[in-house]
């Protein structure tokens, strides 16, 4: 049996082979800068409109990625893709260049786990030899969306995030790789009935915390297990609140804890609390931790990508936010 | 009292507070300031203008500033700054159309602009011309 607990698969040899990752202006600028693949310094990405240039950035991270596999689309059995937008048009748009069969994900901002999650179980189940996870996301595309034109003189409040210009894709595969995904727990949808959408930080870290300690419960670990825990977007404000959390169910991670909405943009930045975003947590793993984990600094690392389920239509019709949060366990593989 | 007792009432003290104080001040000072200057121009076109036109042409040119501002991508930062007294002025209502107008070019002229240009300002519109219409009945059954 993989299922092991409740929610909580494990994988015997599920390897992630290759990942790739773009970024726009803002990020490129970031503290993590130089460790992304692909960079745009204009936010149009060389192309027309806002969601031509995420779908440009997507289909950059794809590229890269198989680059690094050193294999072509056509040996990929499955793709799993997803974004922020309405009908995920990003990844539907940019999977029918492609012949492979093809899941399209939506899980908002935890779609990046929640791809690798599934693509890892499609591989370990014998249902694809390599998988392809990719997500996405673009600051204007998002703002529009969720939010307001982007050039309306609007006052955004401190707990207010900043969506991530990127894309992040990951090869996954039975082949030995340098990163080995050892066990994923899916979250369930909690609502914590706020209804802030400029403080998702403060919606998702219910999400967060239950899926931390459902891990840690249905695998008979603890923090302590774990170099680093890192939580998808809970930013500044949300950080703060899941450690609180995870106190109180007494899992002490303050020692072992971050955000990549804290790692992706330099404070004075302008970007409120921090990064937010599907590509937030695929281009802060793919493209910064796992080249840590690389050279050593870690060993075993839980990544948690945190997912406001926010519609604009739902918060007018006075509904609260559910989120939703997937952890994904990924392990160094030393030797040789 | 702990987060898992009573999570909406226990997470206010993570949540940063808006400053009020320094916001407020902000607001006086700078739409404040905007409207002095508003002031010093009517009474400048005054001179040349009947009061009617000199009031436009001021009108005119704050809403042709806040146009220009929002085109090469000021005025949103202007307005992260500045809060109310951005948005309580006649440019904001300016921004707001050009902004969307601006976001919805590339849905095309009819759909996008035409279309979206009021997604934002609309209300201030509609609500404008009714309390306008409530106002004008009052002052004519008086």
């Amino acid at each position: 049996m993989k299922l092991v607990g409740k929610q909580t698969w494990v994988f015997d040899d599920v390897y992630i082979q290759a990942t790739g990752t773009a970024v726009g202006p803002s990020e490129a600028d970031g503290p993590l800068g130089n460790c992304f693949d692909v960079v745009h310094h204009d936010l149009y990405c060389g192309e027309k409109t806002w969601e031509r240039a995420e779908r440009r950035l997507m289909q950059d991270a794809i590229a890269v990625c198989l680059q690094h596999g050193n294999i072509t689309i056509n040996e990929v059995d499955v793709l799993l893709a997803g974004d922020l937008l309405n009908q995920n048009v990003t990844a539907n748009y940019t999977a029918r260049a492609f012949p492979v069969p093809f899941l399209c994900m939506f899980g908002a901002c935890s779609t990046s786990m929640e791809t690798l999650a599934v693509g890892a179980a499609l591989v370990d189940g014998g249902f694809a030899k390599r998988a392809l996870a990719a997500t996405s996301s673009h600051n204007a595309t998002a703002e529009r969306q969720f939010r307001y034109p982007t050039e309306l003189g609007v006052q955004k409040p401190k707990s207010a995030t900043f969506t991530v210009t990127g894309a992040g894709a990951a090869l996954i595969g039975k082949e030995k790789g340098r990163f080995r995904v050892t066990a994923a727990t899916i979250g369930r949808v909690i609502d914590a009935g706020l209804t802030n959408p400029l403080d998702m930080g403060s919606a998702m870290a219910p999400a967060a915390a239950h899926t931390i300690e459902q891990h840690f419960y249905d695998l008979r670990r603890s923090p302590s297990d774990y170099d680093l825990i890192v939580t998808g977007d809970l930013s500044r404000v949300g950080s703060v609140i899941v450690k609180e959390l995870l106190m109180e169910a007494g899992y002490d991670v303050t020692s072992n804890y971050n955000d990549c909405g804290l790692l992706i943009y330099r404070p004075e930045k302008g970007a409120f609390a921090g990064g937010s975003g599907c590509a937030c947590c695929a281009v802060v793993t793919y493209g910064h931790l796992l080249k840590e984990m690389k050279a050593g600094a870690m060993e075993r690392m839980l990544v948690v990508a945190t997912g406001a389920l926010l519609s604009p239509t739902m918060i007018q019709q006075n509904e609260s936010i559910p989120a939703i949060a997937h952890g994904v366990v990924i392990e160094a593989v030393r030797g040789e | 009292m702990r987060l898992r007792d009573n999570y909406r009432q226990a997470v206010k003290k993570f949540q940063p507070k808006p400053s009020y104080v320094a916001n407020s001040l902000k607001a006086f000072f700078i739409g404040g300031g905007l409207s002095v200057v508003a002031e010093v121009l009517r009474a400048q076109f005054r001179v040349n203008l009947p009061s009617l036109a000199a009031e436009q042409a001021v009108l005119l040119l704050f809403i042709g500033a806040a146009v220009v501002l929002t085109a090469i991508g000021v005025y949103d930062e202007f307005s992260q700054f500045a809060g109310a007294g951005s948005t309580m002025l006649i440019t904001w209502f300016a921004n707001s159309l050009t902004s969307a107008a601006l976001e919805h070019r590339s849905e095309g002229v009819v759909s996008g602009i035409a279309g979206h240009m009021f997604k934002v300002g609309g209300a201030a519109l509609v609500y404008g011309i009714v309390a306008a219409y409530l106002f004008g009945l009052v002052y004519f059954m008086r």
